[in-house]
């Protein structure tokens, strides 16, 4: 993947798949230890313990439309490449849990990327999905939940063009904002 | 750019309600983007942000966009199904920002289905 927020895309349609209704994903960029740390959490049906093995196998899938399964196995790669790892919790019945780590300024860390388009897919693809997003850079927090969104919007839905106009300018001045006033080298 | 607050959201709630249309709330329109690994991989967001940006400049409230998974027609991602109230879904492949925002304004919103970029038609 070109872009670190297409892996955190990939993941989370997983968490999709798996019927959750609650899925959180946070980003953390700290310069001082040179970390980039992802997690994406969800309350999905959860991964059997005896396949939890092999879900990082290419030439496994749960699913029946191709015979290989690559989204989790190449995240971690990508991770692998850059000083880092990534790691999969999960209990049957309660959700998943993936956590990996780069080293911030590896040369093969692929950049972040448009993470506000991302999420906006993710949002408005999975409107019975509640999304809590959380961006940390350096200390600074960026985080939306849709919950609150909905319980804001009183029924007026996510996909009406207003909301969407404004759920898009939302998240791109938030992620942006915690850039702006950051004046490291590191950028995402 | 002044941030953009939760007031702001409230009174485009506030407006929305306002609109008689949104009390119909009925789906005419459904685009599904593929978002399969292989679809992302070819692209699948950026189809998706283009479409966003169409529909946020739609006034249309009857058009749901929803995300699938890999429907095992992995090369000729990025895949978009337009399926318009009681005709046949079609599939488009091979999609991008461009295609997506053609298909948006002659399929979805002048029901003339784009032949050339189109996979299939589900009968």
């Amino acid at each position: 993947m070109r872009e670190i927020s297409l892996h955190i895309m990939d993941i989370a349609e997983n968490a999709v798949s798996a019927d959750a209704s609650l899925i959180e994903i946070t980003v953390v960029e700290d310069a001082g230890r040179n970390r980039l740390e992802i997690e994406i959490r969800d309350n999905g049906r959860g991964i059997p313990s005896d396949l939890l093995e092999r879900v990082l196998d290419p030439f496994y899938t749960s699913r029946k439309t191709r015979r290989v399964g690559l989204g989790l196995s190449l995240f971690r790669e990508a991770a692998r490449r850059c000083e880092g790892d990534l790691f999969i919790r999960s209990e049957e019945g309660k959700g998943t849990q993936v956590s990996s780590f780069f080293r911030l300024d590896h040369i093969d860390r692929a950049p972040l990327g448009d993470m506000a388009g991302a999420l906006a897919g993710l949002i408005v693809g999975n409107p019975r999905v509640d999304f809590v997003y959380t961006h940390n850079v350096d200390g600074r927090v960026f985080r939306v939940d849709t919950r609150d969104l909905r319980e804001t919007l009183d029924g007026v839905p996510i996909t009406h063009p207003d909301v969407l106009s404004y759920l898009r300018d939302y998240l791109r001045e938030g992620m942006a904002e915690l850039r702006t006033r950051h004046d490291s080298a590191h950028c995402a | 750019m002044p941030k953009l607050t939760i007031e702001d959201l409230k009174r485009i709630r506030e407006k929305a309600k306002k609109s008689t249309s949104l009390r119909e709330g009925e789906t005419t329109v459904k685009i599904t983007v593929h978002m399969g690994t292989c679809g992302i991989a070819a692209g699948a967001r950026e189809v998706m942000d283009a479409l966003l940006e169409e529909l946020a400049q739609s006034d249309r409230q009857d058009i749901r966009v929803v995300t699938a998974g890999c429907m095992g027609m992995c090369s000729s991602e990025p895949n978009v199904t337009v399926e318009l109230h009681g005709r046949d879904p079609v599939i488009y492949q091979h999609m991008d920002k461009n295609k997506m925002r053609q298909v948006f304004r002659r399929h979805v919103l002048l029901n003339e289905v784009q032949t050339d970029f189109a996979l299939a038609r589900i009968r």
